[in-house]
């Protein structure tokens, strides 16, 4: 299915795997009373994070990530993956590892699970990192800089 | 041994089979989604709407909970704290996140996909963790 407008999106597939994302979450919040963000928890699992979380608990969520992404490619026998060079992933990696222990959270701690809790600070914080965003793609747009190859 | 292990590696899993069907280890669907005023691509948009549903309705049921399933007590982050850092190091993140459009989990997820362009990603991110971490340490 398509959306009138929008030849590229995959509203369908977009909604599944985010329920999919919601459900791991839930399973995270219910079954082991964490919360599933993913930034605080990879710096937990190298030692990077002073949190309650156990260290093994920590690297069994970092380690599900990608054999569950493992699970997806050999199902769909392939998966579409435009990556930006390595100086551009060295830049974006620095500054993604710093701004995400400074904001105490990303995508999945503030987007995911505080939104869904209605928490003000990640609110705020999920709209300062989208505008962000959007600002840094249009400003590297409007230079003539393609990221991707 | 459920709770420590089985519960974060199925919810790790999960999240990544979620994270691939979504399209979110494509960092040029993501940064469709952040060019927002050039050929916007919302599919971001229903990732991010799926996911806050599903939990919504998880967050209804948290408080009814004495307990996790698997495990002795909740431990949940507080809600008011806004302060500067949080602030400037969320504008930060969203400024590494359309560089390259990768956040963490997308970035990790990855490795099984492009592994060489992924695993230079997460040291940088690890490096930049470090890097807070010495600086505050210092502080």
């Amino acid at each position: 299915m398509t959306l009138p407008g929008f030849p590229d999106a995959a509203p369908l597939a977009g909604l599944a795997g985010g329920v999919l994302i919601g459900l791991a979450a839930a399973i995270m919040l219910l079954g082991a009373g964490r919360i599933a963000g993913v930034s605080g928890i990879a710096a937990r699992a190298v030692g990077l994070s002073e949190s309650s979380l156990p260290r093994i608990s920590a690297w069994a969520f970092v380690t599900g990530l990608p054999i569950g992404a493992f699970i997806v490619l050999l199902a769909m026998g392939g998966l579409p993956a435009n990556f930006a060079s390595p100086v551009l992933l060295i830049i974006a990696g620095l500054i993604v590892g710093i701004g995400t222990r400074l904001g105490s959270g990303c995508t999945s701690g503030h987007g995911v699970c505080g939104m869904s809790r209605f928490s003000q600070r990640s609110i705020i914080a999920t709209l300062t990192f989208m505008v962000t965003g959007f600002v840094t793609v249009a400003l590297m747009n409007a230079m003539g800089f393609e990221a991707l190859r | 041994m459920i709770g420590r292990i089985l519960i974060p590696v199925l919810s790790g899993t999960i999240f990544g089979a979620g994270l691939a069907l979504g399209g979110m280890t494509d960092p040029a669907r993501v940064r469709g989604f952040l060019d927002l005023f050039g050929d916007w691509d919302p599919t971001l948009a229903f990732v991010m709407g799926g996911a806050v549903l599903v939990m919504v309705v998880a967050w209804r049921i948290q408080p009814r909970l004495a307990r996790p399933f698997f495990g002795e007590g909740f431990t949940l982050p507080g809600t008011s704290d806004l302060t500067p850092k949080l602030i400037g190091g969320s504008a930060l993140f969203g400024i590494g996140w359309g560089i390259a459009g990768l956040c963490p989990g997308p970035g990790i997820a990855a490795l099984v996909i492009e592994p060489a362009s992924a695993a230079i990603f997460v040291v940088a991110m690890l490096c930049g963790m470090l890097a807070v971490r010495i600086i505050e340490g210092a502080v």
